[in-house]
């Protein structure tokens, strides 16, 4: 609203003023974040881009020098870089995915009127409070751990309610490291999921709904017709910001699985190709690839996004 | 009336939910208060007695390096680069929503797109320049690499909030004579007030999360909380009560501003986008 009506006075003001200084007065207070922005984030990409074609690892300095696609041919080869991207998209999807329905359930439920729907929405919020290492350690020591963990304490505990003797005791993390570390994960993005659908559900109008019930329409077509229609553009936003955050999740898989047992995704691949192997320019062509792949999903996000900013700018 | 005192099915299934999600946050805060016999029990100790002795341990009374120097470091770096987050971002979300520049959304989406790459493709050279200028280990570095992390969505956020401002106001200060940072100060900031403290809180928290980049640039001088907890990823049962208390304590602002403030990290989150 305020963008709008602002707009006219001041383009009256340009025109009769001088005009240059006007516009430039006008950006003045944009200049040093956009400078710094560009120099900070888009620099790096850059090097990376020009690194991408070098032959270099710091362990063999001799041998530097110019190597035109060949780390792109090493990156597209390497078997462990394919597999550590299948296991991105698996870990993105699949946590994406689950966190978003279960937070769609946790979201209808605390829509709904209950004794303590505060207090529950406290104790919901509280797992993506937790730093995202301290949870994956939290998962790693007190959860999974197969001799002392809380999951199979329980298992022990309800074996001895029915008077088993032997209960499983499985080792979480090396019989099932996949959706270990995703449900540590889940249970991490599962809440941000929730509190941006509960916020949709709450913007949703009453009358609409008030109204369809008058004329006899079940909870489900409710919910199929009216609810889910109106939540499309927070389940696309809910969706696309934890891709953009799951896809460079670091933190769980360094520290769960440590990148062992297939779980190596992209963001720990590129580490450990940098930080241990020292190949300077294969992990740059890694990294290039993970920026085009990022693009593409940027690309499809800033659509939705703008048709978020379009809907603002006509209330 | 009769509707409302029901038995409500919902309500038990959203309290079994919270508990459940909130479980292993609570297990994480009772194991802290065990001894570390009691805390690698199982069946699980649930009524064992209650002690500080983990929280001593983690506190340095014991064997290991001292936490205060990585909490210090986080917390510089993480009010720091808030505090030039916001020096940036409100002058720049000023422009491009009270006083839209010509093709502002296309400066908006910008500043977006930079939060969509990947980290890890930009880590290389950055690490080279701080070898190179001898930045590595430098808490000063770390501030001013999560300050361009957070700047984006402060400016995003900020925007949002600053539309907000009504165009009389502006009129007026403008009518009295008063220069940018007058009226930044004087009229906008007092409006814009709770979205400056959303915006804050949303980036303390992104940067005390932060592991990557403290990982590859800091060391023994300025390694910062989360990366002091990566010393505990391999260790082994008998350090149980420990591990909990270290993560209990690093998790702590966190939680404690999450809950202080739902409703404004709810708004934050979702970009400003969800109102």
């Amino acid at each position: 609203m305020a963008t709008q009506t602002l707009d006219r006075p001041l383009a009256g003001a340009v025109r009769t003023g001088p005009k240059r200084a006007a516009e430039w007065a006008r950006r003045a207070p944009l200049l040093p974040a956009l400078v710094f922005t560009i120099i900070i984030t888009q620099l790096p990409f850059v090097v990376t881009l020009i690194i991408s074609f070098l032959r270099w690892n710091a362990l063999d300095p001799d041998d530097r020098g110019f190597a035109g696609l060949g780390n792109y041919i090493a990156v597209a080869t390497d078997s462990a870089l394919r597999s550590s991207v299948v296991s991105t998209v698996i870990l993105t999807v699949a946590v994406v995915v689950v966190s978003l329905l279960l937070g769609l359930g946790l979201a209808l439920l605390l829509d709904q009127r209950f004794r303590g729907r505060g207090f529950v929405r406290t104790l919901l919020i509280a797992p993506f409070l937790v730093v995202p290492v301290a949870a994956a350690l939290l998962w790693k020591h007190v959860l999974y751990n197969p001799e002392y963990g809380l999951l199979n304490g329980a298992l022990t505990w309800i074996w001895g309610l029915f008077g088993g003797a032997t209960p499983p005791q499985p080792d979480w993390i090396s019989t099932m490291p996949k959706i270990a570390v995703e449900a540590a994960l889940v249970w991490q993005w599962t809440p941000f999921m929730m509190l941006i659908l509960l916020a949709g559900l709450q913007s949703r109008p009453a009358d609409a709904v008030e109204a369809a019930r008058m004329d006899g329409a079940t909870p489900w077509q409710v919910f199929r017709y009216l609810t889910l229609p109106h939540l499309r553009q927070y389940l696309e936003l809910g969706g696309l910001l934890g891709s953009i955050y799951i896809v460079q999740n670091f933190d769980a898989v360094f520290t769960i699985t440590s990148g062992g047992l297939g779980t190596a995704n992209l963001p720990y691949t590129i580490y450990q190709t940098f930080f241990q192997a020292h190949d300077y320019g294969q992990a740059s062509a890694a990294g290039v690839v993970v920026v085009i792949a990022s693009i593409v999903i940027a690309t499809f996000a800033l659509r939705v996004v703008s048709s978020l900013l379009r809907n603002e700018v006509k209330r | 009336m009769r509707a409302r005192k029901a038995w409500r099915p919902w309500g038990v299934f959203a309290w079994l939910a919270g508990i459940l999600f909130a479980l292993p946050v609570l297990w994480m805060v009772l194991t802290s208060f065990h001894s570390e016999s009691d805390a690698a029990t199982n069946p699980p100790s649930l009524l064992a007695p209650l002690t500080l002795s983990g929280y001593e341990e983690f506190f340095g009374a014991g064997s290991g390096a001292s936490p205060w120097p990585p909490l210090i470091n986080s917390a510089s770096a993480s009010i720091g680069s808030t505090v030039l987050v916001l020096l940036l971002a409100v002058p720049a979300a000023y422009a491009l929503s009270i006083k839209p520049v010509r093709k502002w959304s296309d400066v908006l989406f910008f500043f977006l797109s930079t939060k969509m790459l990947p980290v890890v493709a930009g880590t290389l050279p950055i690490y080279l320049f701080a070898q190179f200028s001898g930045l590595l280990d430098n808490i000063s570095f770390l501030t001013v690499l999560y300050t361009s992390m957070n700047l984006p969505i402060a400016v995003w956020l900020m925007r949002s909030f600053l539309a907000e401002v009504p165009s009389e106001m502006l009129e007026a200060a403008a009518l009295d004579g008063a220069g940018l940072v007058t009226t930044l100060r004087r009229v906008v900031a007092p409006v814009a007030m709770p979205g400056i403290a959303a915006t804050s809180l949303i980036c303390f928290i992104f940067s005390w999360n932060e592991l990557l980049f403290a990982r590859v640039l800091t060391g023994v001088v300025a390694g910062t909380a989360p990366v002091f907890l990566t010393s505990f990823v391999t260790s082994q049962g008998l350090f149980l009560a420990k591990v909990c208390a270290a993560a209990t304590v690093i998790s702590l602002p966190v939680l404690a501003a999450g809950f202080a403030a739902q409703d404004k990290l709810v708004q934050g989150l979702s970009l400003g986008a969800v109102k």
